[in-house]
């Protein structure tokens, strides 16, 4: 029974919840909407001791839905998606109780469209069925959406506009390559199916058109990374967007385009994807994205951008590991796309705290504040560090993995890596002492209130999941180690085939944005 | 007792672990609370040091010398790599958690009066604490990977250390910095990680090293990549050329902490992994050769800045690069134990001096504190004659002062001496040693000259105070001197540790070592001077003491000398030296500055702002926007305008398809 219907509950939940929120008095919502986030977080961790690591896809739901069309509700879990779901519904109800205060103008939407937001997060994860996909990819875009431009900060139009423009343009030619891919499939095999199991069976025999349609996927996927150059959007977005819309931005949103690689992206069109040309392009790119965005990060003056930035290089390493191949750096890259959500997501809502009490992000406005707010600065040296991924801190285990992994594949990629913990001491440090530490010699800043009991109720989850897995991470690494083994055989048995047609400039972002015709 | 070791093993680190969680909540909840406070904090250093003692006796009990690995869990495992939260007490780890607890213990108590009245006491004992903790992982840890969880840990509480006093920008400057150039190091320490795991698959160090022989051809490109790189992260932790620079600015610090961090534990962290990876290093002669140079030039290098440094702190900070350059001479060399030796020796009475320092410092600043003087508490040119005011302080400053300029029978001299002895040796060999040999003798001379100066200036001669002062000038209470006393104590007696044979002695910790060095000693034996060589060597060592001790006495005027806001600027190689080489405003201008201007110009502005954000994003929106405009134009309501549009197409249409 939960077996069955634990996934399909945890996207219905939160759509119910959030009808409830608008039909019930503005001063309830916040509370509403805390305890219907509460609950399905606790509707999801049993599935972190019903999952079974050897068993493949689980807690399977498959009904036909468009049956006409070859359109199935499909949704499932496995190695991969099961800590996405998890750390989804451990985030959203901090996000809740972090937006208490911040929130103040039309809290009933706010509140609905964060818990849509919930239902379109989880289902990208859990969906199995490629339409299922594209309707979760959208659902989750919108209330994003809204969420930036009405709540936001000053520049919040803009910002809003960018962020859905940019994420649909990629999600249309998402679009244009799933039906392509359905139909193309659909015309060799007979059978038109949007199933994904269906599709990753026969993806292999597509032929020169796989290199259009990985390009395809690639770039949807890899504007939401977001890897440089299409990266822009973000410190925008980041800036503007109120503290729970940074936190689930970074924390999971982000992840959607990782996890777009390693369940789609390139189980579907390896010989696309590992192509040596194209794999030198990716794994380039993942590179400039870690030493370019620390380096970008090291020079901001706004603390929000500056975290923006850093995101950048971390899901470089996510990349990077992906594309390495190997079951340490496969590994290693879904420890950083959990770790990121657990330490970005604490460095945003500790911007926010600051922001709510001086309303400002300069990291100039501080200074010397660890004197006035101690536990404040305990929490954002611990989570600090984290993100700078000191040993025995979460951020440490991730980057290991995937430096060690990569090692084995691409020696050199690896050692330019590795620098990127070093530009990271080099982006936060000075942030650390610019906020924390120097003369306290603002005004303002004599009096600022330590944390409350909320805050610390927001806080201190997040802090204990950064030790916890620091100092044993084993349970999760042994949860996913079987999904990461699957990844890389389903990758890797592909018969290599001649892929790359004569491309324009062989980049495969170009080769992308050429494909949307090609169909 | 063998069946209760682990337990006890498991203790020494995990004690000060719970100081710092009980005094880091003291901190946050209750900081006035110095005596719990005080309790917590010196009493886990003394258990750790009770279950460190009681935990090497019950191991030399075992009279089995193979590394003991307790194992506490299963920490990172993926496919081959597989690591596990361990602890190995073998020789080499012993001798190190003794002197951690040892000397951290009597720090610990020297603090309770150095810090006592500070607002922020229970937050030092809680770094204090974590300190402790990090440096026993990073000396106990079983592999790799749990020994960088130590090596980044204690470099993170001597970021929080240095910066204690946060408030004023030049302390958080130097934590920072500290961080930074240790984190440059530590990315050569991360790549070694993955050249191991590569070659040898695995990161444990008995397999490793079990492993290395057959799995590294000597003198093969890869031993020799990792050795450097594993130096690479020496170099930052232990200070040395070219990474020393973070050091003499972590004197920022509270006193205590330059003492026991950056002097007698954490900065020997290198000269350890160096001793520990013995095998790769004995593997691979070009990195242990640039080890051994390296080493040689800093300890020369380190001294000639110490020559011109007023500041009291500074100069120890020096003399402590310099005397962490001997070390790596030594390792360098393949005397492993020699540079073991020197380390234990130099914790003793390096401690001492900083501690001493402390001491006078505490004085010079409760003294300018009574009188609301602005005046530097650390300027040697403001002391002078303080000995009439703390005879204990100077007469065991002094103890320490012949020891490390290598007068016998002071441990410094043992330890020393074994090191220059085991370079001339390797010289009739290798015959660049001679050039590293002579690189140590000039640095052994420099060494008792700066001693010297520093204690002429501080302890002798007319006080430069000042008139009210010099009446409030004190000696330490007896909790800060106590430990002086003990550490003076050890000054003298650690050379028994390894008394040499040509003195009659057993060479004790050699052979306590062998087992962890057996495989280096194999691939590369140590040679034997004759015995006149060995006599020749050591006088001339003891004659270039005395000459650095005597020319000070000789040729510096402490009289002369006038309280440092009177001083005149330094001019010629005075100012070269006092200015330190100007190696920071070169970092500065090479490195630090064109980084800098990189990513703010170049980078953020011009790529992401201008190129890809203004050119091609908002670029691609303003054309869309533009052709929507001029598509907008065109929906003018006239009906004229559109059949003349209309026409037009047509025409196109048909000329294209006649074509």
């Amino acid at each position: 029974m939960y077996r069955d219907l634990v996934l399909t509950a945890l996207l219905v939940w939160p759509l119910l919840a959030g009808g409830v929120v608008l039909l019930l008095p503005t001063r309830w919502a916040k509370h509403v909407a805390l305890v219907a986030s509460l609950v399905e977080f606790a509707m999801a961790v049993p599935l972190w001791w019903t999952f079974a690591p050897a068993g493949g896809m689980q807690f399977l739901l498959d009904v036909p839905w468009i049956s006409g069309w070859g359109i199935r509700y499909t949704v499932g879990v496995d190695g991969i998606s099961l800590f996405m779901v998890l750390l989804t519904t451990f985030l959203v109800p901090l996000t809740v109780l972090g937006s208490y205060r911040y929130i103040t103008t039309h809290e009933r939407a706010f509140y609905a469209l964060l818990l849509v937001l919930t239902a379109g997060m989880l289902g990208v994860f859990v969906a199995l069925d490629l339409f299922l996909f594209y309707v979760m990819w959208e659902v989750m875009l919108i209330p994003m959406y809204f969420i930036i431009g009405v709540w936001g900060g000053e520049n919040r139009l803009y910002a809003a506009i960018k962020f859905f423009i940019y994420t649909f343009f990629g999600s249309l030619l998402m679009l244009v390559a799933i039906l392509a891919l359905v139909m193309l499939e659909g015309r060799r095999t007979g059978v038109y199916s949007f199933s994904y199991d269906y599709l990753l069976m026969h993806a292999g025999g597509l032929g020169p058109v796989a290199f259009w349609l990985f390009g395809a996927f690639f770039l949807a996927f890899a504007i939401k990374v977001p890897m440089v150059p299409f990266h822009t959007w973000l410190p925008d977005a980041h800036v503007e967007a109120p503290t729970a819309g940074s936190v689930l931005l970074a924390g999971i949103l982000l992840k959607m385009g990782t996890y777009g690689f390693l369940r789609f992206a390139l189980p579907f069109f390896p010989q696309a994807g590992l192509a040596p040309a194209v794999q030198t392009a990716i794994v380039a790119l993942a590179l400039v994205g870690i030493v370019y965005g620390g380096l970008v990060a090291m020079v901001q003056p706004d603390f929000k951008k500056l975290i923006a930035y850093s995101s950048v290089a971390h899901l470089g390493f996510v990349v990077l590991g992906i594309w390495a191949l190997t079951l340490q750096s496969v590994q290693g890259a879904l420890m950083v796309m959990i770790n990121h959500g657990l330490s970005t997501g604490a460095l945003f809502f500790l911007v926010g705290m600051l922001y709510e009490r001086r309303h400002s992000r300069l990291l100039d406005a501080f200074g010397g504040i660890a004197k006035v707010v101690p536990l404040f600065a305990a929490g954002l040296t611990v989570v600090s560090l984290s993100s700078i991924g000191l040993p025995a801190t979460n951020g440490f285990i991730g980057e290991f993995l995937v430096l060690v992994g990569t090692f084995r594949t691409y020696p050199v990629p690896a050692a330019i890596a590795a620098t990127g913990v070093l530009i990271a001491a080099m982006y936060l440090l000075p942030a650390l002492q610019r906020v924390l530490y120097n003369p306290l010699d603002k005004r303002e800043n004599e009096k600022l209130p330590d944390l409350s009991a909320r805050e610390l109720a927001v806080l201190v989850p997040l802090i204990a999941c950064i030790v916890w897995i620091g100092v044993y991470p084993q349970p999760i690494l042994r949860r996913m180690e079987p999904s990461a083994a699957r990844f890389i055989q389903t990758v890797r048995v592909a018969p290599p085939g001649p892929i790359l047609p004569p491309a324009p400039s062989g980049g495969a972002g170009a080769g992308g944005a050429a494909g949307a015709a090609a169909p | 007792m063998p069946g209760a070791l682990p337990t006890v093993l498991w203790l020494v680190p995990a004690v000060p672990l719970a100081g710092f969680l009980l005094n880091g909540v003291l901190a946050l909840v209750r900081p006035r609370a110095t005596r719990t406070v005080s309790v917590i904090g010196v009493g886990v250093l003394v258990l750790a040091a009770g279950a460190a003692g009681a935990a090497v006796v019950a191991f030399a009990r075992l009279h089995d010398p193979a590394p003991l690995v307790v194992r506490a869990w299963e920490w990172l495992s993926v496919g081959e790599l597989h690591v596990d939260l361990a602890l190995q007490l073998d020789p080499l780890s012993a001798v190190m958690i003794l002197v951690v607890t040892g000397v951290g213990t009597l720090i610990h108590i020297f603090s309770v009066g150095y810090m006592h009245d500070d607002p922020g006491y229970a937050r030092y004992f809680a770094y204090l604490n974590l300190f402790v903790f990090f440096m026993l992982l990073l000396v106990l840890g079983a592999s790799f990977p749990v020994m960088f969880v130590g090596w980044e840990g204690v470099g993170l509480c001597s970021y929080l250390l240095i910066g204690f006093w946060f408030n004023e920008k030049i302390n958080a400057d130097a934590g920072k910095k500290a961080f930074i150039v240790n984190r440059i190091g530590d990315v050569g320490f991360l790549l070694a990680m993955l050249v191991i795991f590569q070659q040898t698959g695995s990161l444990d160090f008995t397999r490793v090293f079990a492993q290395a022989p057959g799995a590294f051809p000597a003198g093969g490109a890869a031993v020799t990549a990792a050795a450097l790189l594993l130096f690479l992260g020496c170099a930052g932790k232990s200070a040395q050329i070219p990474l020393y620079t973070w050091l003499p600015d972590a004197m920022q610090g509270p006193t205590p902490v330059s003492a026991l961090i950056h002097a007698a534990t954490m900065v020997t962290a290198g000269v350890y992994l160096v001793a520990r990876c013995n095998v790769l290093f004995a593997l691979a002669p070009v990195a242990s050769a640039t080890v051994a140079g390296i080493g040689a030039v800093t300890a020369l290098f380190a001294a000639t800045i110490a020559l011109k440094q007023w500041d009291i702190k500074r100069v120890l900070a020096y003399s402590t690069v310099s005397q962490l350059g001997y070390m790596f001479l030594g390792v360098g060399t393949g005397a492993y134990a020699g540079g073991i030796f020197h380390l234990a020796t130099h914790a003793c009475f390096k401690a001492l001096l900083f501690l001493g320092a402390g001491s006078v410092i505490h004085a010079m600043h409760q003294a300018y504190h009574a009188t609301h003087t602005h005046d530097d508490a650390q300027d040697m040119r403001n002391m002078g004659g303080l000995a009439r005011h703390l005879p204990w302080t100077a007469t065991l400053m002094w103890i320490a002062t012949l020891a490390l300029a290598g007068i016998p029978p002071l441990s410094g001299f043992f330890s020393k001496d074994e090191i220059l002895g085991a370079a001339f040796a390797e010289a009739t060999v290798r015959p660049v040693w001679y050039l590293f040999w002579a690189l140590g003798m000039a640095a052994a001379l420099l060494t008792a000259f700066y001693m010297t100066r520093l204690m002429l200036y501080t302890f002798h001669g007319p006080n430069r105070t000042g008139e009210r002062e010099q009446a409030l000038l004190r000696e330490a209470p007896q909790i800060m001197t106590g430990p002086l006393v003990v550490l003076g104590a050890l000054t003298v007696l650690a050379g028994a540790l390894n008394l040499p044979r040509l003195l009659g002695g057993g060479a004790l910790l050699e052979r306590w070592l062998a087992p962890v060095l057996a495989v280096a000693q194999r691939l590369h034996p140590a040679i034997e001077l004759p015995r006149a060589a060995q006599w020749a060597l050591v006088a001339g060592a003891v004659a270039v003491a005395a000459t650095g001790i005597l020319t000070a006495l000789r040729f510096l005027h402490p009289e002369a000398l006038v309280p440092a806001r009177l001083a005149p600027p330094e001019t010629g190689l005075g100012r070269v030296l006092w200015k330190k080489w100007y190696v920071d405003e070169l970092y500065d201008a090479v490195i630090v500055r064109p980084v800098m201007w990189l990513s703010r110009e170049l980078l953020w502005k011009v790529i992401d702002v201008r190129l890809l954000d203004g050119l091609l994003v908002n670029g691609t929106a303003a054309v869309s926007r533009a052709i929507g405009w001029a598509g907008s134009r065109l929906e003018t309501g006239e009906v004229g305008v559109y059949v003349v549009v209309f026409v037009l197409g047509v025409l196109a249409v048909l000329g294209a398809a006649v074509r």
